[in-house]
């Protein structure tokens, strides 16, 4: 008893921390957004997508993922979308490379960033890319060697990092061991991704307190899911333990492939709402990336995820 | 500086500079989070209430009787406003006197008036509540008149209800912005707050009527608040109709708030905006709670059984994204 009341004063302690001024967004919404919806995308809705998204301010936008197309049919546009894309100076088009063959025909078709992806649970990434946890990593190498002589910035994303559809809770120092390696291996950026949105403020801080004990805050951020609502709560927790960069996606794009009909990513245009309503700033203009959730929704045809959104549209 | 302001309740107007002109805190405080938080179910009345289709008494009683069966400690049962105006709760004398009362759990009603009170001590209520409101344009266009008037209406119920020793619960709408107004002061939701504490209320719940603030209004707003009305005796009511009542309610909570508002199924959508959700459902706020381990006494899992029934009545999908995310996960 004693220790819980401990740990829940440590806690609220924590959160005393002052909140950063400015925050930078991650833009998932055309690569995590779109991977996740069934529908195919025509690629020149896709290109007027990331046009309208960057016209909004967002300073980085996920392009789209040099998977094969055999395994990501949506992403099968891959060149097309990179070579298509209106590039604005100072804005981040990352684009998702798997393996060494995706990093070259990123590069080829124009990629200036790229990301990889790394779990946090080992069962998770034996269901998804059928090796170990280790096994990726090492995968990773030839991606890390090659961006490093194109000079190529990197940016690692680690799932699971709360929970997994398999194994259930994760063990923080699970997270804080895979987060790590890739730091270690070059990624400039941790992404930490709650991939089932599983988690609370509370298992958030957990695995965040655990995490920046080996990566330093200023090159860590939050991808939070929404599936049991509660993402904005998780994202202002780490906000408050100096976190400066949120992952999301526009019309909250992309539902939960482990629970059926729930939502996934959360929607930019709330995250937006949140941190203006904080007084920080995002560089984002707030109609402007409505109209882009506005334009993707009418395409597929379905409702947005935003709640901002749906708000406004009625008022 | 006003003549800038755009039209209340756009967008613009709340992403405007100017709405932020005043300073907004760069710290949360470090308050510790408090061990327990009582919840406060309104969904048999706030979330009905803004339904349109007409749940059936029966219906009514078997709904508040899970809640009650899920370890809920207040449940707001029923109001006893005129069915003129609000056809939804006509049955609130066959309500009151349907339900199983459970032991040490309480079960507010609404008294808009003091015949409205009479009506629910004859039915039987043991608590009651009262409605002010922090924006003049909501107060008149909601009851027809000024704060002022209807301070004087609940002031009549509050001392009856004293002499009866029936504890009163006082709320403030708008604590947050209005739908007319738009910004409202914190020294004004201060002010009415402080009026109802004075007058006899034991608690009082601080509504984010249209759901528009954000952890930086909260903040400002409960900052200026707890000046006049001690923490203890304060409560949230966040709308989620902007996604923001999670982190809203964990603002409070860090401020030593620990009474939370919420509707199994997050029932109840937002009148202002229309299709768009309302109350925050109790769900999502027991996820988060209990994710934190803070104790609650609530049984999630009765909670989004409660949600399934009263869904299925309405026959329409849940708002809370537990409950969603539970009846589909692999």
């Amino acid at each position: 008893m004693l220790a819980k009341c401990q740990k829940t004063f440590y806690v609220g302690f924590r959160a005393g921390q002052a909140l950063p001024e400015k925050v930078k967004i991650v833009e998932v919404g055309p690569r995590d957004g779109l991977q996740n919806e069934k529908t195919i995308v025509p690629t020149e809705t896709k290109i007027h997508l990331i046009d309208m998204l960057s016209a909004s301010g967002l300073p980085v936008i996920e392009a789209t993922s040099f998977v094969s197309p055999k395994w990501v049919p949506q992403m099968a546009d891959q060149v097309e979308v990179m070579k298509g894309i209106g590039r604005i100076p100072g804005v981040s088009y990352p684009v998702l490379t798997p393996n060494l063959k995706g990093f070259q025909a990123a590069v080829k078709a124009g990629a200036s960033e790229v990301a990889i992806f790394g779990a946090a649970s080992e069962l998770f990434s034996k269901k998804n890319i059928n090796c170990s946890v280790d096994e990726s990593l090492q995968r990773f190498n030839d991606v890390m060697k090659a961006a490093k002589e194109a000079g190529v910035p990197v940016r690692g994303y680690v799932s699971c990092v709360v929970g997994c559809p398999y194994e259930g809770k994760v063990a923080p120092e699970k997270v804080a061991y895979v987060a790590k390696r890739l730091y270690s291996m070059g990624c400039y950026e941790i992404s930490l991704g709650d991939t089932i949105g599983v988690g609370t403020p509370g298992s958030m801080i957990e695995m965040l307190e655990a995490v920046s004990k080996e990566v330093p805050i200023s090159a860590l951020a939050v991808h939070c899911h929404d599936t049991y609502g509660q993402a904005l709560a998780n994202i202002l927790v780490a906000l408050q333990m100096g976190i400066g960069v949120v992952d999301s996606s526009v019309a909250g794009l992309g539902g939960c492939p482990y629970a059926q009909g729930a939502s996934g990513n959360v929607a930019t245009e709330d995250v937006v709402y949140m941190l203006h309503g904080l007084g920080i700033q995002t560089g984002v203009d707030l109609s402007k990336l409505m109209d882009a959730g506005a334009f993707i929704c009418r395409t597929l045809n379905r409702k947005s995820n935003s709640k901002v959104a749906q708000a406004v549209c009625k008022l | 500086m006003s003549s800038k302001l755009k039209a209340p309740c756009s967008l613009e107007w709340y992403s405007s500079p100017l709405f932020l002109f005043d300073i907004v805190p760069q710290t949360i405080t470090g308050h510790a989070y408090p061990k327990f938080v009582k919840i406060v179910e309104v969904g048999p009345r706030d979330g009905l209430q803004n339904e349109k289709e007409i749940v059936p008494t029966g219906v009514k009683i078997q709904l508040i009787d899970m809640l009650s069966g899920a370890g809920l400690p207040v449940i707001e049962a029923t109001s006893f406003v005129s069915s003129k105006w609000v056809p939804q709760m006509a049955d609130h004398s066959d309500v009151l006197r349907g339900i199983q009362r459970a032991p040490h759990v309480q079960y507010p009603v609404l008294t808009p008036n003091l015949q409205g009170f009479q009506d629910a001590v004859a039915a039987g209520a043991t608590e009651v509540a009262v409605f002010g409101s922090a924006s003049e344009t909501f107060s008149k266009k909601n009851i027809n008149c000024s704060i002022d008037e209807s301070m004087l209406r609940f002031e009549e119920v509050i001392n009856t209800a004293r002499e009866r020793q029936i504890p009163v619960r006082g709320y403030v709408s708008c604590a947050l912005g209005c739908p007319h107004e738009g910004h409202i002061e914190p020294s004004k939701v201060a002010e009415v707050a402080k009026r109802l504490y004075e007058m006899g209320c034991y608690e009082i719940s601080l509504g984010d009527t249209i759901g528009v603030g954000t952890p930086g209004s909260m903040f400002k707003m409960l900052q200026s608040v707890m000046k006049e009305v001690p923490t203890s005796a304060l409560a949230v009511h966040c709308h989620d109709t902007y996604g923001q009542a999670l982190p809203n309610i964990l603002t409070a909570l860090q401020m030593g708030v620990c009474v939370v508002d919420s509707a199994v199924a997050g029932l109840g959508g937002c009148p202002y905006a229309q299709g768009s959700s309302g109350n925050v459902s109790t769900e999502d706020v027991l996820y988060m709670l209990h994710g934190m381990d803070i104790e609650t006494g609530v049984n999630i899992a009765k909670v989004i059984e409660a949600g399934d029934f009263i869904c299925n009545a309405l026959r329409r999908e849940t708002n809370s994204k537990v409950a969603r995310a539970k009846g589909r996960t692999l």
